[in-house]
């Protein structure tokens, strides 16, 4: 039963809901308790804007269950604005034309769902930044 | 004075024509072009449902409204293509949109006037003062059965609107609903596909309601269609709301804006929305736009909308309908779509 997991996951995989460090001003995502930089545990929580460069990608050939029909796909990591790697989907692209430094946004996305009459889970994927 | 405040759409990127369904069915593509205004229609990607377009389409109208989500009293959904039978999908897009947990949600249905159904909803709510600011959203990723006619149209995307009391982007002047019993479309539960009733979805039930609801908006009103400087009539494809506006004495220079299916199909809940978004797309300050839903089974909802100066000012905070319509489109095949539309039986 994965729900709880899904269900605490949700700030962070619906609204990119980051920690920023009171103290030092660092931003961890998905946040954290203490600050890796300074040792601090005042957080605030930030929004991320979702909207950065690819720094870095594979193609997913032989995709694990819940993902064998979106196979051939992207996982990215993201060099988001606010200075920190992200790593997710890349989708609504063909995988084999993306290119380190390809401006990329996000949108809400199914990313699985447990088998036919399980939950779905939603969250954010990386789409080419076309202002659509 | 109530109205809209923000408004924002969705679009999926990938399309299908009308010929590439035509070959695989053996019917005639040019019949279907012709006969129903139809040339293409938008598909949702494998990870698009009603829940990711309403939220997608949202944000595109928060963006223009420039509000604080927190400060949204209420959001519906309207939809015939909701991700569970039993779970909202209010709550995932309240979620999203962080307006959580001090809000109002509700999933509705109507075949095809869910959407307009949440608008009239959320204007009474806050022209009654409950709350500063309430968001309805048509969204839809309907399916029609293979090679049925509805499988040229059945489309998918959404639009969003915030309604509000306060810097109104179109004021809302009027509201008229028409309302009967009439069986022509309906899906039973469990059935994957809609069943209708053909010829009868037209004279009878679409054209009675559509034009039910106009006459009566424009007698309660004192107006006439030549005050008007656009109208938007449901699209279940490009013929009827075309065949529609001119019965009622609607001219094309009125509807052209507004009239979205002949490229991107019927996105049911969000049609006819998606029409008014497009017009405010367009629309100068004082400018004056019917909207007219129908929903099968049966039911239209009439609104007059005034565009005000504020429109001009949030225009451009979010992609218009015609951007997301017409460029970067991925078209494909029937493969691909009968795959991603999960028409393919697979083993379990
Ligand atoms: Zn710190």
């Amino acid at each position: 039963m994965k729900v709880p997991r899904h269900w605490r996951e949700t700030p962070q995989r619906y609204r990119m809901e980051a920690g920023k460090c009171s103290k030092c001003g660092s931003i961890q995502f998905p946040g954290r308790v203490i600050c890796p930089d300074c040792g601090a545990t005042e957080m605030e929580t930030v929004k991320l804007s979702g909207k950065g460069e690819l720094a870095s990608y594979t193609v997913i050939r032989v995709a694990p269950t819940g993902f064998t029909d979106l196979a051939p796909y992207a996982v990215g990591v993201v060099q988001l604005e606010e200075g920190m790697r992200v790593m997710g989907q890349v989708v609504d692209c063909d995988p084999d034309n993306l290119k380190i430094g390809d401006r990329l946004t996000t949108q809400f996305r199914r990313i699985n769902e447990e088998g036919k009459t399980g939950m779905i889970l939603y969250g954010f994927k990386f789409v080419p930044d076309l202002g659509l | 004075m109530v109205g809209i405040v923000g408004y924002g759409t969705h679009i999926p990127r990938s399309r299908i024509k009308v010929e590439e369904i035509a070959k695989v069915w053996g019917a005639d593509a040019a019949a279907f072009k012709k006969g129903l205004n139809l040339n293409e229609k938008s598909v949702p990607a494998p990870d698009e449902d009603c829940a990711t377009l309403s939220v997608n389409a949202a944000r595109n109208a928060v963006k223009r409204a420039g509000i604080d989500p927190q400060d949204i009293g209420a959001v519906y959904v309207g939809s015939e293509s909701h991700p569970y039978a039993v779970k909202p999908t209010g709550t995932i897009v309240s979620e999203a949109l962080g307006a959580c947990p001090y809000v109002h949600t509700a999933d509705l249905e109507f075949a095809c006037k869910a959407g307009t159904e949440g608008m009239y909803i959320a204007l009474n709510l806050v022209k009654a003062g409950e709350m500063p600011y309430a968001l309805a959203i048509g969204a839809d990723t309907s399916q029609g059965a293979p090679g049925d006619a509805l499988e040229y149209s059945a489309a998918a995307g959404a639009a969003a609107f915030i309604v509000g009391a306060e810097d109104l982007a179109a004021e809302l002047v009027d509201t008229h609903c028409y309302m009967t019993d009439t069986p022509d479309f309906w899906r039973r539960e469990h059935a994957h596909y809609p069943q209708h009733g053909g010829r009868f979805t037209g004279q009878p039930a679409y054209e009675k309601h559509v034009f039910g609801a106009t006459n009566a908006i424009l007698e309660k009103t004192n107006m006439k269609p030549e005050d008007f400087d656009y109208c938007i009539f449901h699209q279940p494809n490009g013929k009827f709301p075309v065949n529609a506006a001119k019965k009622l004495g609607f001219t094309e220079a009125q509807y052209k804006y507004g009239l979205l299916s002949p490229t991107l199909g019927n996105t049911y809940s969000g049609s006819s929305p998606m029409g008014l978004a497009a017009t405010l797309d367009e629309a100068k300050p004082g400018e004056l736009i019917l909207l007219v839903s129908y929903g099968s089974g049966s039911g239209s909802d009439a609104f007059i909308f005034r565009a005000t100066e504020r429109l001009l000012e949030i225009r451009d905070k979010a992609p218009r309908v015609r951007k997301q319509l017409d460029e970067h489109k991925i078209y494909i095949e029937y493969g691909a779509y009968a795959k991603f539309r999960r028409k393919i039986l697979k083993a379990d």
